[in-house]
C-alpha cells in the first residue's frame, strides 16, 4: 500500500503521493501543507452560458457556486498558491462571458495568492479578463501539475482532465461519487466545477496510467474514503 | 328499423344479425347535431364501433373525395387518440371489417412511434380520411408548419381509454393538443371512450372548451351496463400468509383453476410478481397447459406472439400485468383470476370486464389475496363490485413542466400571440385555473430559462418579433423538439441478452462474445445491485447475470432452483381511499367477519384481545419493546406513499423529542418506526404527546425541511426538467456521447434551489412530488380525519396486526443516511486488508 490511511473519522486525510504528505479535501480540491498549495482541476467555469448558446438554458448559476466553493476551501487553508489544474472555463470566451460579480469574486480570491492557470483542452487562451499566470504545466518537486494525465506511468503527476468518478453497489443500492484515483505514485483529481460530470475510473480512458496499487478515494459527505479497485463496478 | 342509420348502414348491421344498440344511435344524432359527447360503456358494448359509426356515416354520405392537401382541403376527417400503440393499431384492424363490408371507400391509416418516418412524412401532406394515433403523435403534428392545413377539415377527435389517459401528464399534454386542435378547426367536435368513473361530469369537461366561468361539460350517454359479474374470493385450505405478494401458497388452486376453465387472465400488479407467478405455475403444470406470460419489459415480438396466440385462442392462461389492463380484445377469456389485492374498485371492475366479452353473460373473476390484510381488501373490494360502487382517480390539473413542452412545440408551428395563446391554454379543462402571471413565467422560461438572473437573452429560443408575437430562434431547436416529445420519461432501461455462460464451453474461461438473442428490457436499477454470477427471475426464466456492456445486460441460463436476487416490490397502485374506508370499517366491525376466511377472523380475534381494533375514524397506535429496541405501529391504511412520508416526517419530530429513532418501514395498511428511545415510558411520562406528533402542522415546516435533504425531489426535478425541455431525453446508443455535454439533472437541481428556490420548475416539481411520490393531500386528509381521535395502546409485545410490517422490516434496503455508511464499510475493508498485509509499504520507486 503506498498510501496510508489515518483514521476515517478525520476530517482531512493525509495521504502521501510520490512520498509527499498531501491532504484530500471532501470539498474535491488536494492541498500540499508543506508548500501550502491548494489544487483544484477542472472547474468548468460558465459551462451553463456554454451549453445556453445551444438551447440548454440550465441554470446561470454555476459560475458563482463553484467560486463560493471554492472561496471558502481558500478562507480556510489560506494557501500561498493556488493551482488550477486546466479546463478552469468550458471554453475560451468563457472569462469573457463571467458576469460582473463572478469576475469580481474570482479576482478577489486570485489576488490573495499566488494564481497559477494550467491551461486546458477547453481553455488552452483565456486572455486577460482575469488576474493569475497562465502556463502550460507547473513542477514543483516532486510534484508536477498539468491537465491531462501523461500515458504511462508518471511519478509525481498530479492532473485533472478525466473526471474520475468510482460506484460501489452494495445494500441493495449503488452509489457513484467524485473520486480522487491515486496508486500512491499520481494522482488525478475529481472535477470540482459545480455542473461537472464524473467518468467512472474503470473507464478504459485510465487504462495503463496506473500501478498495481491503483485505488480511489471516494467523496462522502464530510469525508474522503478509500476503497480497492477491486470493489469498484463499471456504469 | 330506424331513421337515423342510412340505408346501407342498417343493411350492415341486420346482415350481421345485430341490432344497433341504444348508444350506438344517440352518438350519430348526437354528431348530427355538431355535440361533443362521453360515452360510458362497459367493455364489450360495442364502444369502438358506437365512436366511429359517425364518421363512417358522415364520410359515406360526404362521398369521398381523394385529395391532397396541395388542392387546399385535407381529408383528414377523424382523429383518433388511444394511450396504447397496440390498441391503436388493434382499433385500426377492427375497422377495417365494417368499412370493406359496408364497401365504403375510406382510408384508415395508424400512425405511431413505430411507424416508418417516411410514411409519417407523407401523412403531413397526403392524410387519410381516418388517422389511428396516440397522444405524443398529436403533440409532433401540431408541431409542424403544415398543421394548419392539415387539421382545417377535421371533423370529429376520438379519445379512447379517457379514464386512463386524463389521470396522467399524457392527458395534460393531449388536453393542450385538443385546445390547438379546436382553434385550428373550431367546427370539430370531440368523443370521449371511457369505462365507468366515479365523476363523469367531471370527465365530460375535458372535452370541450371551458370559457373561466362554471365549467362546461360535453354530453353524457352511458350504456347500459352488463350481467352483474360474478366475483369470489379464493377458497383455499392452505394457510394464508401473513406478510408478502407472491401468492404462491395460492397457485395450486389457481392451477385446478385454470385447468376447469377455457381460457384464464392471470392480472398480477408488478412484473416480478408476473415472473414469480408464471415460473411457479409452470412448475405445478404437470398437464403442459399452455401457460404465457405478458408485461411490458418483455421483448415487442415475444409479446405480439402472445397476443397473437391469444387472440387464436391457442392459450389457456396469460399471466399478465396492467398491459393488458386497456381496452384490447383478447377473444374469449372465461375467467379472470386477480392476485393480489386489487387496489381500487374501478380497477378491479375494469380488469374483470375483460373475462367474457359479451354482455349478456356475467363475467366471472377469482380474487386471490396474498396476504392476511389483502384477504380483507379483497373483501371490501367485493362489497364495492357488487354496489358497482366507483373510486376512479380525478383528472390531474396541469403541470406547468408540460405547459412548457407545449409553448414550445406550438412554437415550432409558428408565431404565437401570447394573448391568444393563454386564451386558448385555459380552454383546455386541466389548465383552466392557470394564471396570466404563470404562464407568462412559462414562456418566459422557454425564451430564456426564467431565471432572475437575466443572462441568457442572447441565447433566447424564442424572440419576440415587431408585433408582439413570440418566434421560434431557430430551426435547430424544433428538431431538438421533436426528439424530446412526449411526457413518459421511462426509468432507464437496458437490453437483456441471453449468452453462453463464461465457461460453459468446454469449461474454459473466456471473454463473452457479443449478440445473442434478445430477451426484453428490465429496469437499470435492478441490474446495477446485482455483481456477476447473481441470479434474478426473467421472461419465466432463472438468469445468471454476467456483465452490463454499454445499454445492454448479458445473462445466461442458470440451473437454480430459486433466483438470488429477490425483487421485492409493492403494488404500483396505491390503495384507494374509498377502499381503504371499507377496510377500516370492516375491521371495527366484528360483525362483518362473518364473511372472512376462519384464519383471518382468528387473526383479527386475537388482536381485539391482545390489543384493540382501529376503528374507523380513529388511528390506532401502538408501542411496545423487541429485542433492544422500541416500536411504534399505526395504522392508518392510506397507502405506502402516504405511509413513508409520514414516516419520515414523525422520525424527524420523534428525533427532535429525544426518542433517538432509528428507522421505519411502511406497507399499505401500516406504518412502524423503531428507537432506542422507550417510546412507552415516553408517553407515559407525558414527555411524548401523540396528538402534537400527528399534528397536521407537519405538513409545514417539517415537509419544507425534509423536503430539501431529500432525493425524491432530485427524482421529480429530472422528470419535469426532462419534459420542460431544460435537459434532453436519453436516447439509447447516442449516451457515450451524451454524457460528455449533458449535465446531471442531479447537479442542476442543487444549483437552481441554492441560488434560486423560487423558480417556476422548482415548483413544479414540488407540485408533482406532492401529487405523486409523497401523496401529501391524502396524508393531509389522514392527519385532520384522526385529530383529537388517536388511540395509543402500550403493550408488552408485537400485536397479530403488527406482524405484517413487522416482518417487511428485513426486506426493505435501508435508505438515508446508509449512504456513507456504506462508503465507511468499503473503507473498512481497506484498512483491514491494508492491515492484514502488515506495515504500509514504502512508496514504490
Amino acid at each position: 500500500m503506498a498510501s496510508r490511511p489515518l483514521p476515517a473519522d478525520n476530517h482531512h486525510t493525509a495521504i502521501f503521493i510520490a512520498g509527499e504528505p498531501v491532504v484530500f479535501d471532501p470539498a474535491g480540491a488536494l492541498w500540499w501543507p508543506r508548500a501550502a498549495v491548494l489544487v483544484v482541476a477542472d472547474l468548468h467555469l460558465e459551462k451553463g452560458s456554454s451549453l445556453a448558446g445551444r438551447g440548454h438554458l440550465l441554470p446561470p448559476y454555476d459560475s458563482a457556486a463553484t467560486l463560493a466553493a471554492l472561496s471558502a476551501l481558500i478562507d480556510r487553508y489560506r494557501p500561498a498558491r493556488v493551482v488550477a489544474l486546466g479546463d478552469s472555463f468550458h471554453d475560451c470566451g468563457g472569462p469573457e462571458r463571467l458576469s460582473e460579480p463572478d469576475r469580481d469574486c474570482l479576482n478577489r480570491l486570485s489576488g490573495r495568492c499566488d494564481w497559477i492557470w494550467i491551461a486546458g483542452n477547453h481553455d488552452p487562451e483565456i486572455g486577460d479578463y482575469v488576474g493569475g499566470s497562465q502556463i502550460a504545466e507547473l513542477a514543483l518537486s516532486p510534484f508536477v501539475f498539468r491537465h491531462a494525465p501523461e500515458p504511462g506511468e508518471a511519478p509525481g503527476e498530479v492532473a485533472g482532465h478525466l473526471h474520475p468518478a468510482a460506484k460501489l453497489a452494495g445494500r441493495g443500492r449503488n452509489l457513484r461519487r467524485r473520486c480522487f484515483a491515486t496508486d500512491g505514485a499520481r494522482v488525478i483529481m475529481p472535477a470540482f466545477g459545480a455542473y461537472t460530470g464524473g467518468l467512472n475510473v474503470l473507464d478504459p480512458a485510465f487504462d495503463g496510467l496506473f500501478g498495481r496499487d491503483f485505488h480511489v478515494w471516494m467523496i462522502g459527505a464530510d469525508a474522503v474514503h478509500p476503497v480497492a479497485r477491486a470493489r469498484l463496478r463499471p456504469d | 328499423m330506424n331513421a337515423v342509420l342510412p340505408q346501407r348502414f342498417a343493411d350492415w348491421f341486420a346482415s350481421r344479425g345485430w341490432a344497433p344498440r341504444d348508444h350506438q344511435i344517440a352518438l350519430v344524432e348526437k354528431a348530427r347535431a355538431g355535440r361533443s359527447v362521453l360515452l360510458i360503456a362497459p367493455t364489450g358494448a360495442g364502444k369502438t364501433l358506437a365512436g366511429f359509426l359517425p364518421s363512417l356515416i358522415d364520410l359515406a354520405e360526404a362521398g369521398t373525395v381523394r385529395r391532397r392537401l396541395s388542392e387546399r382541403t385535407s381529408p383528414l376527417h377523424t382523429l383518433y387518440v388511444s394511450p396504447l400503440k397496440a390498441l391503436a393499431v388493434d382499433v385500426a384492424r377492427n375497422l377495417e371489417a365494417p368499412v370493406a363490408e359496408i364497401g365504403l371507400d375510406i382510408r384508415i391509416e395508424t400512425r405511431t412511434g413505430d411507424t416508418p418516418s417516411s410514411r409519417r412524412s407523407r401523412q403531413r401532406y397526403d392524410p387519410p380520411h381516418i388517422l389511428m394515433t396516440t397522444p405524443e403523435q398529436v403533440a409532433l403534428m401540431i408541431s409542424h408548419r403544415e398543421a394548419p392545413a392539415l387539421f382545417a377539415g377535421l371533423k370529429r377527435v376520438v379519445l379512447d381509454e379517457l379514464h386512463a389517459l386524463v389521470t396522467s401528464k399524457r392527458g395534460e399534454l393531449l388536453a393542450l393538443g385538443l385546445a390547438r386542435l379546436r382553434t385550428i378547426a373550431p367546427q370539430m367536435s370531440a368523443v370521449g371512450l371511457s369505462a365507468t368513473v366515479a365523476d363523469p361530469p367531471g370527465l365530460a369537461e375535458y372535452l370541450v372548451a371551458q370559457d373561466g366561468t362554471r365549467p362546461r361539460r360535453a354530453d353524457l350517454v352511458i350504456a347500459e351496463g352488463g350481467a352483474a359479474p360474478d366475483i369470489s374470493i379464493l377458497e383455499t385450505a392452505e394457510r394464508v400468509p401473513w406478510a408478502g405478494h407472491s401468492a404462491r401458497y395460492a397457485l395450486q388452486d389457481v392451477y385446478e383453476e385454470i385447468k376447469a376453465h377455457q381460457t384464464t387472465l392471470v392480472f398480477v400488479n408488478t412484473r416480478s410478481q408476473a415472473e414469480l407467478v408464471f415460473q411457479e405455475l409452470w412448475r405445478l403444470n404437470e398437464d403442459g397447459l399452455e401457460i404465457a406470460l405478458h408485461h411490458g419489459s418483455l421483448d415487442v415480438g415475444q409479446r405480439r406472439k402472445v397476443e397473437a396466440a391469444m387472440v387464436a385462442g391457442r392459450l389457456r392462461a396469460v399471466v399478465c400485468t396492467s398491459t393488458l389492463d386497456l381496452g384490447i380484445d383478447w377473444g374469449d377469456v372465461d375467467l379472470v383470476v386477480n392476485i393480489g389485492a386489487p387496489k381500487g374498485a374501478s380497477r378491479l371492475a375494469q380488469r374483470i370486464g375483460r373475462a367474457n366479452h359479451r354482455l349478456d353473460t356475467p363475467s366471472k373473476a377469482i380474487l386471490v389475496p396474498a396476504n392476511r390484510f389483502e384477504v380483507v381488501e379483497c373483501h371490501a373490494a367485493l362489497t364495492a363490485a357488487a354496489e358497482g360502487a366507483q373510486d376512479t382517480q380525478t383528472p390531474r390539473r396541469g403541470g406547468l413542466d408540460v405547459l412548457a413542452q407545449h409553448v414550445l412545440g406550438t412554437a415550432c408551428a409558428g408565431p404565437f400571440d401570447a394573448d391568444a395563446f393563454h386564451t386558448e391554454v385555459i380552454s383546455a379543462a386541466p389548465y383552466r385555473e392557470l394564471s396570466r402571471g404563470d404562464f407568462d413565467k412559462v414562456v418566459e422560461f422557454v425564451a430564456t430559462g426564467g431565471y432572475a438572473l437575466r443572462a441568457y437573452e442572447r441565447y433566447a429560443r424564442l424572440k419576440q418579433m415587431a408585433d408582439g408575437r413570440f418566434r421560434l430562434a431557430h430551426p435547430r431547436l424544433a428538431q431538438q423538439y421533436r426528439l424530446n416529445v412526449g411526457t413518459i420519461v421511462e426509468a432507464p432501461m437496458l437490453k437483456v441478452r441471453l449468452v453462453r455462460a463464461r465457461g460453459e464451453n468446454r469449461g474454459r474461461s473466456g471473454p463473452i462474445g457479443r449478440g445473442g438473442r434478445l430477451l426484453g428490457e428490465i429496469e437499470e436499477w435492478f441490474v446495477e445491485q446485482m455483481t456477476a454470477g447473481d441470479t434474478f427471475l426473467f421472461g419465466g426464466e432463472i438468469l445468471r447475470f454476467e456483465l452490463i456492456r454499454e445499454t445492454e445486460v448479458y445473462v445466461s441460463r442458470a440451473h437454480d432452483e430459486a433466483p438470488k436476487i429477490p425483487s421485492f416490490q409493492g403494488g404500483k397502485f396505491p390503495l384507494s381511499t374509498y377502499l381503504a374506508d371499507r377496510v377500516r370499517a370492516i375491521l371495527s366491525e366484528p360483525e362483518a367477519w362473518v364473511a372472512l376466511p376462519g384464519q383471518v377472523r382468528e387473526w383479527l380475534a386475537i388482536q381485539r384481545r391482545a390489543s384493540l381494533l382501529p376503528g374507523r375514524r380513529s388511528l390506532l397506535v401502538e408501542t411496545f419493546p423487541r429485542a433492544d429496541k422500541h416500536y411504534l405501529v399505526c395504522y392508518p391504511f392510506e397507502g405506502r406513499l402516504a405511509h413513508q412520508t409520514l414516516g419520515m416526517l414523525l422520525t424527524r419530530r420523534l428525533e427532535r423529542a429525544r426518542a433517538r429513532p432509528l428507522g421505519f418501514v411502511a406497507n399499505e395498511y401500516a406504518l412502524s418506526i423503531w428507537s432506542l428511545g422507550d417510546l412507552s415510558a415516553m408517553i407515559r411520562l407525558g414527555r411524548l404527546d401523540l396528538d402534537a406528533l400527528f399534528a397536521e402542522d407537519m405538513l409545514g415546516d417539517d415537509l419544507e425541511a425534509w423536503l430539501l435533504e431529500s432525493n425524491l425531489m432530485k427524482r421529480s426535478f429530472r422528470n419535469c426538467a426532462i419534459i420542460a425541455g431544460l435537459i434532453e431525453r436519453r436516447h439509447p446508443g447516442k449516451e457515450k456521447t451524451g454524457r460528455q455535454l449533458s449535465v446531471s439533472s442531479d447537479l442542476i437541481y442543487d444549483v437552481l434551489r441554492g441560488h434560486e428556490p423560487d423558480h417556476i420548475l422548482l415548483s413544479a416539481t414540488y407540485d408533482d412530488a406532492a401529487a405523486g411520490l409523497l401523496d401529501i393531500a391524502r396524508l393531509g386528509e389522514m392527519l385532520s380525519r384522526i385529530d383529537g381521535r388517536i388511540v395509543h395502546n402500550a403493550l408488552d409485545q408485537v400485536s397479530p396486526l403488527a406482524v405484517p410490517v413487522m416482518l417487511e422490516i428485513g426486506i426493505v434496503p435501508i435508505r438515508g443516511e446508509a449512504e456513507d455508511v456504506m462508503l465507511r464499510d468499503a473503507a473498512d475493508d481497506l484498512i483491514r486488508e491494508a492491515m492484514r498485509n502488515g506495515e504500509p509499504a514504502a512508496p514504490r520507486r
